[in-house]
């Protein structure tokens, strides 16, 4: 029997919160993170809107105790205080007491620098501050968090577009299960950045009006951007620590939709795959899952596909679902981790939060999404999608532990 | 989990030695004046569809051509004409930087127009799991996907998952490769940080020249691993493992004997250690040190020389590795013939039974490290 595999400390930071309880307040007052550009200078100011973390890369970076260390990106900021907050809710005080890992996500890396950098550099191949440039890469964020939280045995970044920390929360499980590490930190981070910002752009794919999932006159999604971080923990780790649980991870899988580098297939053939191999390994039925936190970027192919393939695994049954991402925008390499938080919450609080932007049904589909806050239902199991670029599909399957825990 | 045997059962490898075709290992390598190789490409329209070689960045024709001749060489058997098509459990893969020159294009373009009449493409494929992406997308491969980007571990990190879950029983073969490309200006870049010996070096003598720095390479290498021997098996992936910055070298010791222990063996069982050895005197000090005070005895090899730095670069050496213990002889062109401080090793006693476990040793930067152990197939 493989070892199972649990929640034991969350930390998020994204556009509605700084924390876990901030962003709990925003989810349950239904309020959008989405605003205006602020972060950086770009001819999309105020066309098109953005989720930005209320909080400036300095306020951050006097946060962290490094003030004046002009080498941490807004990226590896944002990861360091989620991945604290975290381990602090995880109640680890000593890194060293058992084997630890970290599998950290995110798609852009210090790109925000980069940006600032290969300006000056085109203009003159001498110019251009080392600083800005030397830590793009995906990997500094990463060892960042690691040594701000003492981890070493074992570190590594996964990249797989828009579904990048749900699998990093699948390779801490698998390394749990097998017994190479006791605990794991898993998630992602990334920052808003004009790279994104007008890639996304060049692909029409970006709503002026703020992204609106799963409606029939959706537009596109709104970027968004932050960080989220779990503690998964062994159960001999738990028993040991008496350690209060969360949630544990029941399934998870990861699929290719072969279709299209950036499209995903009429009929949702990844997604279909990847949500089929989370339940086959949770071992429950469709109809025991209580909420889907769907993916739902906002984009007409995206929706339409997830919708499509949702439809085929859970038939008349589909049980009530949303995007959360009309509140924390599309965080990209952070989303997956953000909403398997925001899934977690869920489960505490015993809610679903609403798809905010949602009014019209989508032609295509028999299903809607729930568009008002729902107190005091009964959720047991969520399951939460990410995809990606690259055909990437992953879902991940939490379940609570019941009122007794 | 009867047999839990991971065997390496296919090979391709795009680099700056004449590598993919297999059938010549380093017989003829190709040494020259440089601080920059660059790969020898493949005829891509052996490989891919014309009509998206002229799209791709270069990067993702080396790393699709690298996968399909691994592929096609797992698939390949001596009865002639008999070819099976492989589709793989799950393709993973390992980049330290990615999609460099497209992702340079779009920021180039961004910059230079001012974030108007911008074109996608670029932009598409500059995330990190192109190469991946576009492999499943032209096997029709619906199979687990995914990309690691941690620095010099990228590779076996990759490495590491799929061992995990063929262990596991999740995945029966897996598609596992590192590529990561050099462009003109991450090479102007790099310079700048120091990254590179000034004055090109004759490749051969790396290890002789007392300048700072190394020389940049690039490559993409890919790996069949499968749960079954097949009759042409290079090799088995014994065990991988990697760590960030060890506080000390008696640390990295500890590390080495903690790896090998686990894997039941001794440094004497090991019959050659390929060391990521790169000419950079501040940094080869780490694998001097380590050849001397645990090594003792052991042959050693280098192969930075014919491929160059870069964050996939153990992907060359698993690759070279895997040859060694198929063609059990080592290639004169990878041999350290001496270390500072390091006695040349002898001929190893047990010579006549053959090379029975081959060990890479490889840090990028003095930041990360790793461990790869292949062995001789049973």
């Amino acid at each position: 029997m493989p070892k199972r595999v649990f929640i034991t400390g969350i930390g998020i930071i994204c556009a509605i919160g700084n924390n876990v309880n901030e962003t709990l307040h925003s989810l349950l007052a239904e309020q959008s993170g989405i605003g205006e550009i602020t972060l950086f200078k770009t001819v999309h100011k105020g066309v098109i809107p953005m989720a930005e973390v209320k909080l400036s890369t300095e306020s951050l970076l006097e946060e962290s105790g490094h003030g004046g260390n002009r080498s941490f990106t807004r990226t590896a900021l944002l990861g360091m205080k989620a991945a604290r907050e975290a381990m602090v809710s995880a109640g680890i005080h000593d890194v060293q007491q058992y084997k630890t890992g970290l599998v950290s996500a995110t798609t852009v890396g210090g790109m925000e620098r980069s940006e600032d950098f290969y300006a000056s550099f085109l203009a003159d191949p001498g110019k251009g501050r080392l600083i800005n440039i030397v830590n793009h890469d995906c990997g500094d964020s990463t060892e960042r968090i690691a040594v701000s939280l003492g981890i070493s045995d074992f570190v590594t970044t996964i990249s797989t577009a828009c579904s990048s920390s749900v699998n990093a929360l699948m390779l801490g499980a698998n390394l749990i299960k097998t017994g190479q590490l006791d605990r794991v930190v898993v998630g992602g981070a990334d920052s808003v950045t004009k790279f994104t910002l007008n890639g996304f752009n060049t692909l029409m794919i970006l709503d002026k009006t703020g992204c609106h999932p799963f409606d029939e006159n959706r537009a596109g999604l709104t970027l968004g951007e932050g960080a989220a971080f779990l503690v998964l923990e062994s159960e001999d780790v738990v028993l040991k620590e008496q350690k209060k649980i969360l949630a544990e991870v029941s399934g998870y899988g990861n699929a290719n939709d072969a279709f299209h580098q950036t499209a995903s297939s009429p009929d949702g053939a990844g997604a279909y795959l990847a949500m089929s191999k989370a339940l086959k390994m949770s071992g429950l039925q469709p109809g025991e899952i209580d909420y889907i936190n769907v993916h739902g970027t906002g984009t007409q192919n995206n929706d339409l596909s997830e919708g499509v393939a949702i439809e085929r695994i859970f038939g008349d049954h589909v049980p009530p679902f949303s995007s959360t991402k009309g509140f924390t925008g599309h965080t990209l390499g952070a989303a997956g981790a953000v909403e398997a938080v925001i899934s977690v919450l869920a489960i505490q609080n015993q809610v679903i939060f609403p798809n905010l932007g949602f009014t019209t049904p989508m032609k295509e589909l028999q299903i809607q999404p729930i568009n008002k806050l729902t107190n005091n239902v009964e959720i047991k199991n969520v399951l939460s999608n990410s995809f990606g670029f690259g055909g990437n599909n992953s879902t991940v399957i939490l379940a609570g532990m019941g009122s007794d825990k | 989990m009867s047999d839990s045997s991971i065997y390496i059962n296919g090979l391709g490898n795009v680099s700056p030695q004449k590598t993919f075709e297999n059938n010549n290992f380093l017989g003829d390598p190709i040494s020259c004046e440089s601080n920059r190789l660059k790969c020898i490409e493949p005829v891509y329209k052996d490989f891919i569809p014309a009509e998206m070689i002229r799209r791709m960045g270069r990067i993702i024709k080396m790393g699709v051509a690298a996968s399909k001749l691994c592929l096609s060489d797992a698939g390949s058997s001596p009865e002639a004409g008999n070819m099976r098509k492989i589709i793989p459990d799950a393709i993973i893969t390992g980049t330290g930087l990615g999609c460099l020159e497209d992702t340079e294009k779009f920021l180039t373009s961004m910059i230079k127009n001012d974030e108007e009449f911008l074109t996608p493409t670029s932009f598409i494929q500059s995330t990190h799991n192109t190469v991946a992406g576009q492999i499943a997308l032209l096997l029709g491969c619906h199979g687990y996907n995914f990309t690691y980007v941690h620095r010099g571990i990228s590779f076996e990190s990759a490495l590491i998952d799929a061992i995990t879950q063929m262990k596991m029983g999740e995945l029966t073969n897996v598609l596992v490769g590192g590529s990561d490309e050099l462009t003109a200006n991450s090479f102007t870049i790099t310079s700048r940080l120091g990254f590179w010996k000034q004055k090109p070096v004759e490749t051969i003598h790396l290890l002789d020249d007392l300048q700072r720095g190394t020389i940049a390479g690039e490559g993409a290498a890919f790996f069949f691993l499968d749960n079954k021997k097949s009759n042409h098996t290079y090799a088995r992936l014994s065990a991988v493992t990697t760590f960030l910055k060890p506080a000390s070298v008696l640390k990295l010791s500890e590390r080495l004997h903690e790896f090998l222990s686990a894997a039941g063996l001794n440094v004497s069982d090991i019959g050659l250690v390929i060391l990521g050895l790169n000419g950079d005197p501040r940094t080869d000090r780490i694998y001097h040190h380590l050849a001397k005070k645990d090594l003792t005895g052991i042959p050693l090899a280098y192969f930075k020389h014919l491929c160059g730095e870069y964050h996939t670069a153990s992907a060359f050496a698993t690759w070279l590795a895997a040859m060694v213990l198929k063609k059990q002889s080592v290639p004169e062109a990878i041999k350290v013939q001496r270390l500072s401080g390091q006695e040349p090793a002898g001929v190893k006693k047990n010579q006549s039974a053959g090379l029975e476990h081959v060990l890479i040793y490889n840090h990028f930067r003095e930041n990360n490290h790793a461990f790869i152990l292949l062995s001789r197939p049973s």
